[in-house]
């Protein structure tokens, strides 16, 4: 359980990030909204409380890892990292500006504190699995995390990987799938249902569990969970929301990548005081 | 010389680097009996690692091991590592800025039996167009050997064509490799032959030979890497032979010929032909049988110089 006090504190990080996403976007007037909100108190768990990480050293070798594998949402991490110190919350502005250091999809080469290029789907679970493999032979005590999508969980590279990893026993990769029950042309219901999720990675042999992802206690829960289990990788279902904390777009289809300006990314930022 | 099998030599060049170097690793995609890397298993059970038929997550699964600072060596048929893993190579190891050695096997007609479902003409084609790609064929024992060792030393992404087999040595066991720089297996003042592989280099050297009997003088370069293209030793061989034909066991176009040919028809215009595969599948048959249906012969590249002889 989360003490009271450091619940509060990773519930105003997730504000702050949320806050941060929605001018990072709307600033720039187009963009990932719906998916990078979801993500948000992930987030604002995983870099406020659970990764050890070194805002002033962002190569690090004893660092946790993260690959965004839903590489869009970059918008919400850039907003994580800048909060962090990796590097000044003014580059938020240059989203997608020619140059910048924050393209629309995650990148490695890029921006300080990204661990994993990803912007085509389905390859992040496998550069995950690398990663950890790493881990595991040279017997470190670091983890890696790894957020997929759930419309991205229809690529079937995902599921080489979930053999993969379940097969190495690679127990210091923990991963999420942002269950926000929607894709671009529809809902996953619509589009390709995804069925039994829990019992599809429970049978690739993954420690599999199901909670709300804006849950922040609950998750840093199914977190330490995780960590406890040995010998299998671990698979935590996030029920999220798609666009998140923002009235304009929360539950709506039409989020994925939207369309809206300043004014109104103010109007969500004002109500979430 | 003695003929060696070249995935032997593959593997037993892994095995010496990976003595002295923790990071290097094999993977492989349950083809580690096809390309001769079960020793290495055998040695390294944890540096060698073997992920089922599933070729998309091998590459991912390298990309991340080098972003942990390993040196991955990922093999698998040259139709799989280039035609099926595109995107993964393109994006999660190259664009990435990350440092996998992909290495292609059977490349064209040494796919023989697999048929043409499993003869890659394209690959080259398909690799050249990744930008800061170094994409190599070995003709021989010696030049594999040095080439793997020279790709081990680079820091980025390669990809290696390897032809498995029995290969007779061409050059002397001391012969220093570079990559980028070709070699000039024979000099020659009237005319140029390019090649690439284990299969085109010698018959390159066979037709020299052949139009030596006609008065000809053919150098003979073997052009290990495709990219970076030594065009110093393009252009100054353009210049002194005046005609210029490239051998490859691929398609003509996206290959070596068009690499040549983007360089000399921007840099210095000179008379060419190509020997490769001119816009065909690949099909089922012994490489003697293949090679012959194909033109890919050291008469075919007789013939290609005959031609640019005529029109001058």
């Amino acid at each position: 359980m989360l003490a009271s006090e450091q619940s509060k504190q990773l519930a105003s990080f997730a504000k702050e990030i949320r806050k941060n996403t929605l001018f990072t976007i709307g600033n720039l007037g187009v963009g990932h909204i719906g998916g990078a909100l979801s993500i948000v108190d992930l987030l604002a768990l995983l870099y406020g409380k659970v990764m050890r990480i070194d805002p002033t050293n962002p190569v690090w070798e004893e660092r946790d890892l993260l690959v965004l594998s839903k590489g869009h949402a970059g918008p919400a991490l850039y907003a994580t990292l800048a909060l962090k110190g990796f590097f000044p919350m003014e580059e938020l502005k240059t989203l997608n500006q020619g140059g910048t250091n924050l393209p629309s999809h995650c990148d490695r080469t890029k921006t300080k504190g990204i661990d994993m290029t990803t912007g085509s789907l389905g390859q992040g679970l496998s550069a995950a699995c690398g990663l950890a493999y790493a881990i595991q032979m040279d017997k470190k005590d670091t983890y890696v995390y790894a957020i997929i999508g759930d419309g991205e969980s229809q690529e079937g590279q995902n599921w080489e990987a979930a053999m993969f990893a379940s097969h190495y026993q690679l127990d210091h990769l923990i991963a999420f799938t942002d269950y926000n029950k929607m894709q671009i042309d529809g809902t996953t219901d619509e589009i390709l249902n995804l069925g039994d999720i829990e019992g599809k990675w429970n049978s690739f042999g993954w420690f599999t569990q199901r909670i709300d992802g804006h849950d922040l206690s609950a998750m840093d829960n199914a977190i330490e969970t995780a960590k406890l289990q040995r010998g299998k990788p671990a698979m935590i279902i996030l029920d999220t929301i798609k666009g998140k904390g923002a009235a304009f777009c929360e539950g709506n289809v039409a989020n994925h990548n939207m369309a809206f300006d300043l004014n109104t990314a103010n109007e969500a930022i004002a109500a979430l005081e | 010389m003695e003929t060696k099998e070249m995935r032997g030599v593959y593997c037993d060049t892994l095995l010496g680097l990976a003595h002295s170097d923790e990071r290097i690793m094999v993977l492989e995609a349950d083809l580690m009996k096809a390309s001769g890397t079960i020793p290495f298993k055998q040695q390294f059970p944890e540096r060698a690692v073997d992920v089922g038929v599933a070729e998309a997550n091998m590459v991912g699964l390298a990309a991340g091991l080098s972003a942990a600072g390993k040196i991955p060596f990922a093999a698998t048929f040259g139709c799989f590592a280039s035609r099926r893993v595109f995107d993964q190579f393109f994006i999660s190891a190259n664009y990435a800025k990350l440092n996998v050695k992909l290495v292609g096997t059977d490349p064209g007609i040494s796919a023989a039996f697999n048929g043409g479902t499993h003869m890659p003409f394209e690959d080259i084609g398909l690799m050249r167009m990744i930008p800061n790609l170094t994409i190599l064929e070995p003709s021989d024992p010696v030049s594999l050997k040095a080439l793997v060792q020279e790709c081990a030393k680079l820091y980025g992404c390669t990809y290696m064509r390897l032809h498995r087999k029995a290969i007779q040595p061409l050059y002397a066991e001391d012969e220093v490799f570079t990559l980028g720089k070709g070699k000039v297996l024979k000099d020659g003042t009237d005319v140029t032959i390019i090649a690439l592989g284990a299969i085109l280099v010698p018959e390159a050297i066979k037709a020299a030979a052949l139009l030596e009997e006609q008065g000809i003088s053919a150098a003979v370069i073997d052009m290990h890497t495709v990219k970076p293209l030594d065009e110093d030793l393009v252009l100054s061989y353009a210049k002194k032979t005046g005609a210029v034909v490239t051998a490859e066991n691929h398609q003509i176009a996206g290959g070596l010929g068009a690499a040549v040919a983007n360089l000399l028809s921007t840099h210095y215009p000179t008379p060419m032909e190509m020997v490769g595969i001119h816009d065909e599948f690949g099909q089922v048959g012994t490489q003697a049988w293949l090679q012959t249906y194909y033109k890919l012969t050291a008469e075919e590249i007789v013939r290609k110089v005959l031609s640019i002889r005529s029109k001058s």
